[in-house]
């Protein structure tokens, strides 16, 4: 073996550790995201929504659901009613934060379950490719003819409105977008040389898909569902507000929106609350699905 | 392995009975690859209706062997089929016609070897490009897929892999952890190596596996490649537009022209002695490093013909300078060379009896250009 | 080329043809028997086997999508159960509304997206070009509907100064552009409509202009003595194609997308009209429309998709 060591040697002198620290994928991404102030205010937002979303019974100060005819529509600060009742006397701050359950359920289960199902069958078209491809990519293509709303209330609309219903036609709408990134990403990691290699060493279609692909593929995926729920929220939202998804008397920010509408020239202001919340948690999402595509450099 | 040990110290040569390998199927004498006619045409489709209009035909009917212990090169211009060449080799794309014989038997199908027990046998070292390793494991994992895809459970494969960066020269504490990105293209081309030995195969494809390299890191690199294939006992198919570099290393060399085999013979013979107007033409056009000895003018002009409608006959007659109707009615045949020492061109000149006026008569060529007249140097106006 | 584009219109047929399936299942997406909501939940067995004959749901499904399709296809998409008038007429009453609706809202956006994502992509780093992105994350964060409902909350019911609902002092059928009392209806809708448009038409500029500025071609020009403004100039000539392809785009989305801002004010278009179907259940204007707008959004891509071809020399054409 003296071949070896003085090659090993010689090598070992001229090539030392390098200057800067060995770091992962995931660390070099973390260490980008420490100084972005802007992500991280948002991302405390999100937490925030949350927090308020999971811990809701406890810290709405009163009964969601408790109408109460004598006190309908009041105004912001009235007695204890800080923000305000709505049309049936209900406080206005405590259905803002039950709200946020209903809002954030329809907003991002959808969206959870479109990335399994139009993620595999994205990777699986764009890894297999050939007439599985074709079929899968066509099929999303029809969908791909409707705006996104459009389909969203015609499923839902078919199907009879509710909260169910709603988060099933929210995940149709989806499946499609991100199975075409799934595919794209897919066939653009097919085609390089290390999967060449990987298929030269025997690897089983299995194999090559969890160890090589899908670390490749995952980054782009993610954060195009991230920014989806943005989208996804204000759809959902705006389902509820056609009456089609969250029904009454449960309360969802969308349809809080619709029926203090009627209501708007005795007390606009409450009737833009609802409003702001959508408005903040979608720009959140939307902030921090930026964020995140900046520092894991990802370009869609 | 003690015989791969004692092979160490006494590298095979080509004329003496070269000892056996515990893992070879055939004797010391099989041809480790046997190539018959094999093709690979792709189709084009186009028009309308996306209907096949014509096929480019990227490798067109080659026939070769490759020895035990050898290492042979591949020359040829862009476009002239190596690179799918080495890819139908190792199985990597169907070839449309012709067959394998890897140690005397077929690969795949119902006898011979499983595409498994192939894998282990062949493996290819890909060109240093960005996108050679993942970009998302670490260098000690890339090299150890490979094992544990064939069943080695994941903490021997990692150790077999820290043994092979030892090999290759990379130090395994300070290297196996690192991302592709943390490397540099010499390094990285170790760890592709590394990647290709993990296997223990008897013959490694290197497909311009230092044409990316600076020239010195790429000097570094062959020496490696040379101990490496005496210490695991290897047979090299190395292929290069790189002349110099084949000349380096080879001991045999194939000429490639337009998806079709043109030269074949050791690799002295070849570049001192070179049959076809091709290699002539190829060796001619290296610049020398001499400023006395310039090239003048470009042996070879012009472009190579389309490999969708190649020219019949002799593809080469476009270009060649010796070019007759012979040349355009009937293709030159070239006698497969199984013997170490054959060398041979796909040549009607070579042919006695082809019917090209100059068959049987080996022209006056020379490998080299010819040495420009020596100009005088101005005498210097005398500053006073 | 020509040969390109014959393909890609080929294409676009097989999708055509399965919005109509999708459209037309939609009915069965619905719970209970099609049936069941044309007549009360008492009507009697016959009254229902005849209606089923009638209306020829005892057809095998095939049968069912071949009638249906057939009779669209020369525009007969049935009767509105609703108004008893055929959904064709109501359908293209409606959509015009909409275009106008759709295309002044993309016009707007144009205008000040353009502005803004050039200016961004010019001062890329800057200060500028950060409030901008900003600005146009917002744009897309918003929830129209509710950007409608503040803008009413404005300038209708507090200011009083423009109106709240409606298209006109006396409904659609007398709109007239030029008239001022008719076309104050138009600025509230038209402004919510185009919030997300500037988002998406601010963030394309910015990407295409900067990235047209950043070719070393743009250094060339600066180094010939051009000035900033005909470098300007020449970069949104070469970006026009990529920004002009994301208005058609969001013309689209707007065409098949207004439903929930025109509901908001009142403006009958067919996502009014859309709405209106879903509370009664009207299925045959629910089917009716969704098919006519997703074919509009189809042949909108088809006839951006062709446009960006014949303008951008980089694709393919064989």
């Amino acid at each position: 073996m003296t071949d070896f060591t003085t090659a090993t040697r010689l090598l070992a002198a001229e090539e030392e550790a390098p200057a800067t620290k060995v770091r992962g994928y995931w660390q070099n991404v973390g260490y980008r995201l420490r100084y972005d102030y802007v992500t991280l205010a948002f991302a405390l937002v999100i937490v925030l929504i949350v927090a308020l979303a999971v811990f809701a019974p406890w810290i709405a100060p009163k009964d969601p659901y408790k109408t109460s005819m004598a006190f309908r529509l009041r105004p912001v600060g009235f007695r204890d009613f800080h923000l305000g009742t709505d049309e049936l006397g209900r406080d206005i701050l405590s259905r803002l934060i039950h709200g946020g359950r209903m809002s954030l359920l329809m907003g991002v289960v959808p969206v959870v379950f479109a990335t399994l199902i139009g993620g595999f069958l994205g990777v699986l078209a764009g890894f297999i490719g050939g007439k599985l491809n074709m079929a899968i990519m066509r099929t999303m293509d029809v969908f791909y003819a409707f705006p996104s709303i459009l389909l969203a209330v015609a499923i839902s609309g078919a199907m009879g409105g509710g909260m169910a219903n709603g988060m099933v036609a929210l995940t149709l709408v989806f499946i499609p977008p991100l199975c075409r990134i799934a595919e794209t990403a897919t066939t653009q990691v097919r085609g390089l040389d290390f999967v060449e290699a990987a298929r030269a060493s025997g690897g089983s279609t299995g194999s090559i898909i969890a160890t090589h692909i899908l670390g490749n593929v995952l980054g782009p995926i993610f954060i195009y569902a991230s920014g989806l729920v943005s989208v996804s929220i204000l759809i959902a939202s705006g389902l509820s507000f056609l009456g089609l998804g969250v029904e009454p008397p449960h309360p969802d920010w969308g349809l809080m929106l619709s029926t203090l509408r009627q209501s708007i020239y005795v007390n606009p202001i409450v009737c833009a609350l609802p409003g702001v919340m959508i408005f903040v948690t979608s720009l959140a999402f939307n902030m921090v699905s930026d964020g995140l595509r900046q520092a894991m450099d990802v370009r869609l | 392995m003690s015989t791969t040990e004692a092979l160490i110290s006494r590298p095979p040569q080509l004329s003496s009975v070269p000892d056996g390998d515990l893992r070879d199927r055939g004797g010391p004498f099989q041809p480790m690859l046997i190539v018959s006619d094999l093709k690979k045409h792709f189709a084009i489709k186009g028009g309308m209706l996306n209907r096949t209009q014509g096929h480019v035909r990227a490798v067109d009917g080659v026939s070769f062997t490759v020895l035990k212990g050898e290492t042979l090169g591949v020359v040829g211009e862009s476009g002239c089929g190596k690179s799918t060449l080495a890819r139908l080799l190792m199985h990597l794309i169907p070839y449309d016609g012709g067959e394998v014989l890897f140690d005397g038997e077929a690969i795949g199908g119902v006898r011979g070897l499983t595409m498994k027990e192939f894998r282990r046998a062949m493996q290819m070292v890909f060109q240093d490009s960005y996108s050679s390793l993942n970009p998302r494991l670490p260098v000690e994992e890339s090299i150890a897929y490979g094992p544990r895809v064939h069943g080695m459970p994941a903490a021997k494969a990692k150790e077999i892999a820290r043994e092979l960066l030892t090999k290759v020269g990379l130090k395994p504490d300070l290297f196996a952890q690192r991302y592709p990105h943390e490397l540099s293209g010499g390094q990285k081309q170790r760890v592709n190596i590394a990647r290709a030995l993990a296997l223990e195969p008897r013959l490694l494809i290197l497909d311009e596996a230092v044409s990316a390299l600076d020239k010195s890191v790429e000097a570094q690199v062959l020496n490696l490649l040379r101990q490496l294939k005496r210490h695991f006992n290897l047979t090299y198919v190395f292929i290069s537009h790189d002349l110099d570099v084949v000349q380096y290393i080879s001991d045999r060399v194939l000429v490639m022209y337009l998806g079709e085999i043109v030269e074949i013979g050791p690799v002295d013979a070849i570049y001192d002695h070179p049959k076809h107007p091709y290699t002539r033409a190829l060796l001619a056009s290296r610049l020398s490093f001499d400023p006395a000895e310039r090239v003048h003018e470009a042996p070879l002009t012009g472009d190579p013909p389309n490999p969708i409608n190649p020219p019949s006959g002799c593809r080469f007659r476009t270009r060649c300078p010796m070019a007759e109707s012979i040349c355009a009615e009937t293709s030159p045949r070239l006698e497969g060379a199984v013997a170490a020492e054959i060398h041979v061109a796909a040549c009607h000149v070579q042919n006695p009896g082809s019917g090209h006026s100059l068959a049987g008569k080996a022209p006056v060529l020379v490998a080299r250009s010819q040495p420009s007249p020596k100009v005088e140097a101005a005498p210097l106006a005398a500053t006073a | 080329m020509w040969h390109y584009i014959a393909r890609r219109i080929v294409y676009a047929i097989p999708i055509a043809i399965g919005v109509t399936v999708f459209c037309f299942a939609l009915v069965f997406l619905a719970p209970g028997n099609p049936v069941q909501m044309l007549l009360p939940a008492d009507a009697s067995q016959e009254v229902v086997d005849l209606i089923m004959k009638t209306y020829g749901f005892d057809r095998p499904l095939p049968v069912q999508y071949w009638t249906w399709l057939t009779r669209a296809v020369v525009g007969d998409l049935g009767v509105s159960i609703q108004s008893n008038r055929p959904v064709i007429d109501e359908v293209l009453r409606a959509l015009g509304n909409t275009v106008f609706l759709s295309f002044g809202a993309v016009m707007l956006a144009f205008s000040i997206a353009f502005v803004l994502g050039t200016l961004a992509a010019y001062y890329r780093g800057s200060a500028v070009d950060r409030g901008v992105t900003a600005l146009s994350i917002v744009g897309v964060s918003i929830p129209n509907y509710w950007l409608g409902i503040v803008l009413v909350i404005v300038f209708a019911v507090e200011l009083n100064w423009l109106p709240a609902t409606g298209m006109g002092p006396r409904g659609s059928e007398t709109f007239d552009l030029f008239n001022w009392s008719h076309f104050k209806h138009v600025i509230l809708p038209i402004i919510t409509l185009c919030m997300v448009p500037v988002g998406m038409i601010t963030r394309t500029t910015r990407s295409a202009v900067s990235e047209v500025l950043g070719n070393e071609f743009v250094n060339t020009l600066r180094a010939k003595g051009l000035g900033e403004l005909a470098v300007i100039r020449h970069a949104l000539k070469n970006a026009m194609p990529q920004i002009l392809a994301v208005m058609g785009l969001q013309f689209g989305y707007l065409m098949g997308g207004s439903i929930l801002v025109e509901t908001i004010f009142n403006w009958p278009g067919t996502g009014f009209l859309l709405n209106k179907a879903i509370l009664t259940r009207d299925i045959p204007v629910l089917q009716g429309t969704i098919l006519i707008l997703a074919l509009v959004f189809v042949f909108t891509n088809l006839v951006v998709d062709l446009f960006q071809t014949a303008v951008d020399p980089r694709i393919k054409r064989s």
